[in-house]
């Protein structure tokens, strides 16, 4: 499969001021993450707070320049941030975010808003604009009338549907989506799945999609990363890695979603959420982990391929293990 | 903890400058105080020698400098009409000033503030749109017209209390009142959303939740966090104790600075002017470093700023 | 388990609980009990008024708020009990915590008055021996370093560790029923696994009642013996929690578990209930789910259906209980899309 859109080594570091009398401190949200996206394929994220999985959406579509590493997109080198080619490419990949209230304008009505971006980039005449508008208002499922209504007068569903028509009007070949269902209520983000299956398969579009719900990011993708402290710890196809986690903190991730019908065997994680801004030296996550040996202290895992999987993990796929597996 | 103070001193430092040079363009480009002063029918080698004495016919830059200067080793200029030092001037008026202000201000706090809070716990009711209704009153009206509707009824109608001068202390009942109300007005309509704003916290709720009397609710959990806003308005009431009153001791003929900078004004008597600016303008920016103080003391999560980054 | 006739003397029941906040309806009629010990589940979405029955039940709604109906606590009334009463019922014989624990916490004053405040009101401690006990508890809620962290502000705790402190907050007072509204809602995954375990080790070491408030159906199946589900006012299925989840017989308690996608085995078309939750200020006639349900008839848009007993502790409030739609639960994708949702609420 050729892929569309590769990221290699990206990093970035933030400097935050802890506090008015305090020295500035690096957070480093990302810390060298690699991946690609396939044409038409959908690569989930998946992470908690503090694993940089927003950060690492919006740099792989150029949004925000890597302190490290690059992107490319369809061969080429993504565009600096509001450079001329890069407001071109605009057109070519979008995102759509966790609030749509806070990611539509207030004061245009739903069909200038889906509209517009066709006016942005100068595609097709003005006449056939609004026509155009309303048919992909059709195809998310939305009526004609709610193309004269303005926002707040939407539901939180509704307006997540403006959201994604406004977003695929340009015939994007990318989308990221960064928690766009979070914020819903369980039928409406039942609806907004079955939509974006929908259209991923009717479309082609290749999408990044970026959750924290294991469930939501099965359903919608072929394969999963998961992401810990700013790196991918385990990355592999989305059936067999929830079938079959490898990596502890995926094994606790997978562990700790409620299940109806049944309680399962629990692995409680001990210990605080990380924080980007304290990072703990070897791998991130040892303080929490069950398996956490001496090394795990001192060095930093790599992904290591296993199986049709890649693990960070020197207990779970160190050369003793890649061995054991090559056997 | 240095470095965030040097930065707000520097910044006071700068905006009390840009005060004073304000003044300074504004009031010499905007008429000539040898003729105001002497009088325009005066001869022109009287104004021209009085021009020279005080320097007015240097290029503006440089007498600019040459203030600043003074400034610096402490010389703050002196009254063009008496010839006395500007700062002696301002000084003496200054108690008049605050026998004004201070009780003034004590009527803000003590009235606004509970009428502000009753407001709030009482939202919606009779007795929570009367309070409001005063208050847009009380703050609309400007002093001037408030102040001349006292004496109108206290002192001239009614003949209860004297109408202007500084004579008694009865003398001070409608000036005192005059700045009170508005005041309090401003205070209360701040003090009742700031106290909505903490009503509808979650943390109210969870306190209710605990079985905590609604009382306890009020004077512990949400008057901790109601002040927090409203300290700035009152620093800033503060900061205004010396200059507060220009309108009213105009209105009531009381001899306090207000009135001083009025007449110097008019008189383009420039050195008081300046002094009195400088003055108001390093009472309201150290009042203003004391609320930042106080909010540090105030809100512990400005104390210690980007603590834990939780979920 | 769940017993099966409830026991002689309900720890909390409600009777036709009703709240109208301006002449709008949010609660239109809830009967529930809960049982010394037993841990309840209530699931909604929003505007089912989940939050609202219990709030309403210990009188901490808004004064403009109409609450009518009874509320039993051991056989004493709690609707227009005195304030002191209420006082004392709060915090020491029901506790309550909230959702986002960050902003349920008071800002400026520190965890350990919190605590002591509880217990101050409710155990009636003072000076050495109240700061003993909030250690305790904070230790029992697994904060570590606990002595020293009773100085601490919320805003230095993460989002579990204040959920921790909300906890430990309820305890204080020992009360015989803990509803937890949304307590996990905006922690993450990992660390609501532990508050979740944490509230089941709590339950069972003082034998206290739970009523666990979600919209997330895995959290209420792991952690309940009995679910109530709620939509746009009332309750609509109640039942165990296994029959409710492999047996649901409400279309929309269907459309609910259908709706969550499977972690685990072939991956299915996810059932969408289509449309929106109702604006209560324009209910429909009938049924309040009708427009929304698969299997809705003619009668079912006249009628208005109670909650009625359908075998063994599992009540339902439906005409059609059970009823196969033409639409499954679906083991294959062979479902008309059911993508789209017309602009529905707006209109009345």
């Amino acid at each position: 499969m050729i892929s569309l859109v590769t990221a290699r080594d990206l990093a970035r570091t933030y400097q935050l001021r802890r506090g008015v009398f305090g020295r500035p401190v690096a957070v480093r949200a990302v810390d060298g993450v690699s991946l690609h996206v396939g044409a038409g394929e959908t690569l989930g994220i998946v992470g908690e707070s503090g694993s940089g999985k927003s950060t690492l959406g919006r740099m792989v579509l150029g949004l925000e320049k890597p302190d490290g590493g690059a992107v490319t997109f369809d061969g080429a080198p993504m565009p600096e941030p509001l450079t001329a080619a890069w407001r071109r490419s605009r057109a070519r990949m979008q995102m759509i975010y966790q609030d749509p209230l806070g990611a539509l304008d207030r004061r245009l009505t739903v069909r200038d808003q889906v509209a517009e971006p066709l006016a942005i980039h100068g595609l097709g005449a003005s006449s056939e604009r609004m026509e155009k508008a309303l048919a992909m208002l059709g195809r998310v499922g939305l009526s004609r009338h709610v193309a004269s209504r303005y926002p707040h007068e939407l539901s939180g569903g509704q307006r997540q549907r403006v959201v994604l028509a406004r977003a695929l009007m340009t015939d994007p070949a990318f989308l990221v989506c960064d928690e766009p269902v979070s914020a819903l209520d369980v039928s409406i983000q039942a609806q907004v799945v079955n939509l974006l299956v929908d259209l991923q398969e009717s479309l082609g579009i290749a999408m990044l999609f970026i959750s924290h719900d294991l469930r939501v990011v099965r359903q919608v993708s072929r394969r999963v990363a998961v992401m810990y402290l700013g790196r991918i710890v385990e990355e592999g196809d989305a059936d067999d890695l929830f079938a079959d986690p490898r990596h502890p903190y995926t094994r606790a991730l997978v562990s700790a979603a409620p299940a109806p019908g049944g309680k399962r065997e629990r692995i409680i994680l001990t210990g605080e959420p990380p924080n980007p801004a304290a990072r703990p030296p070897g791998c991130a996550f040892h303080p929490r982990c069950p398996l956490a040996e001496a090394r795990c202290r001192e060095t930093a895992p790599a992904l290591t391929t296993l199986g049709g999987r890649r693990v960070a993990c020197h207990v779970v796929a160190g050369p003793a293990a890649a061995t054991r597996e090559a056997a | 903890m240095l470095r965030y103070f040097s930065l707000r001193l520097l910044r006071a430092f700068i905006t009390i400058g840009l005060v004073v040079t304000f003044a300074f363009v504004v009031l010499r480009l905007s008429g000539d105080p040898a003729l105001i002063i002497l009088g325009p029918e005066s001869a022109p080698e009287a104004i021209a020698a009085f021009r020279k004495a005080w320097g007015l016919d240097e290029p503006l830059w440089r007498q600019y400098l040459s203030y600043f200067g003074a400034i610096a080793q402490g010389e703050l200029g002196r009254s063009m009409r008496d010839g006395r030092a500007a700062i002696d001037l301002v000084a003496e008026r200054i108690p008049a000033t605050l026998a004004l202000t201070i009780p003034a201000l004590i009527i803000k706090l003590g009235i606004g503030i509970p009428a502000g809070i009753i407001a709030a716990l009482n939202r919606g009711s009779l007795t929570d749109r009367l309070v409001m209704l005063l208050s847009v009153a009380g703050f609309t009206v400007p002093s001037f017209v408030l102040g001349l509707v006292l004496v109108l009824i206290f002192a001239v109608q009614l003949g209860w209390l004297p109408s202007g001068g500084q004579d008694s202390w009865r003398h001070a009942i409608l000036p005192i009142a005059t700045l009170g109300i508005g005041g309090a007005a401003v205070l209360a309509r701040f003090t009742r959303s700031a106290m909505l704003e903490v009503l509808g916290q979650p943390y109210v709720r969870t306190a209710s939740a605990k079985g905590v009397p609604w009382r306890q609710v009020v004077i512990g959990h949400a008057l901790p966090n109601a002040t927090i806003p409203t300290v700035t308005i009152i620093g800033f009431m503060v900061g205004s104790l010396i200059a507060g009153a220009v309108v009213v001791e105009s209105v009531f003929s009381w001899p306090g600075v207000g009135r001083l900078l009025v007449v110097a004004v008019s008189n383009r008597d420039l050195a008081v002017v300046q002094c009195i600016l400088l003055l108001v303008a390093a009472t309201m920016v150290v009042s203003n470093l004391i609320v930042d103080l106080l909010y540090g003391f105030l809100d512990p999560r400005l104390r210690h700023a980007g603590g834990r980054s939780g979920s | 388990m769940a017993t099966v006739n409830p026991p002689a003397q309900p720890l909390v029941a409600i009777r036709d609980l009703q709240v109208s906040f301006a002449g709008v309806p949010a609660l239109r009629g809830i009967d529930l009990t809960v049982a010394p010990g037993e841990a309840v589940g209530l699931v909604g979405e929003s505007g089912s008024g989940k939050s609202v029955t219990w709030l309403a039940a210990l009188s901490l709604l808004p004064a403009k708020a109409r609450v009518t109906g009874s509320v039993l606590l051991a056989g004493e009334e709690l609707i227009g009990a005195p304030p002191a009463r209420l006082d004392d019922v709060r915090g020491g014989r029901v506790a309550m915590i909230f959702q986002d624990p960050a902003s349920a916490l008071n800002p400026v004053l520190t965890v350990g008055r919190q605590i002591g405040e509880a217990l101050a009101l409710h155990a009636g401690l003072s000076g050495g021996a109240l700061r003993a006990e909030a250690k305790r508890l904070m230790e029992l809620v697994g904060i570590p370093d606990a002595g020293r962290r009773l100085d601490a502000y919320p805003h230095e705790f993460s989002g579990g560790q204040n959920q921790r402190v909300m906890i430990a907050m309820a305890l204080a007072g020992k009360p015989d029923l803990l509803v937890a509204d949304e307590p996990t809602t905006a922690l993450d995954v990992t660390i609501q696994a532990q508050i979740l375990d944490l509230l089941r080790a709590v339950r069972r070491e003082f034998g206290m009642a739970l009523v666990l408030i979600s919209h997330d159906l895995g959290v209420i199946a792991e952690t309940c013996e009995r679910v109530a589900v709620m939509y746009a006012g009332r309750i609509v299925e109640e039942a165990p929690v296994a029959p409710l989840f492999g047996e649901a017989l409400h279309p929309y308690t269907r459309g609910l578990v259908g709706s969550l996608p499977p972690l685990d085995g072939p991956r299915r078309r996810l059932t969408s209930i289509p449309g929106t939750v109702p604006d209560p200020r324009h209910l429909p006639a009938g049924c309040a789910f009708a427009p929304r349900c698969p299997v809705a008839s003619g009668g079912c848009r006249e009628t208005d259906p109670r909650l009625a007993a359908v075998g063994e502790a599992h009540r339902v409030a439906c005409l059609h209980p059970g009823a196969e739609a033409a639409v499954p639960v679906p083991a294959a994708a062979t479902l008309p899309a059911t993508t789209g949702a017309p602009a529905m609420a707006l209109t009345s």
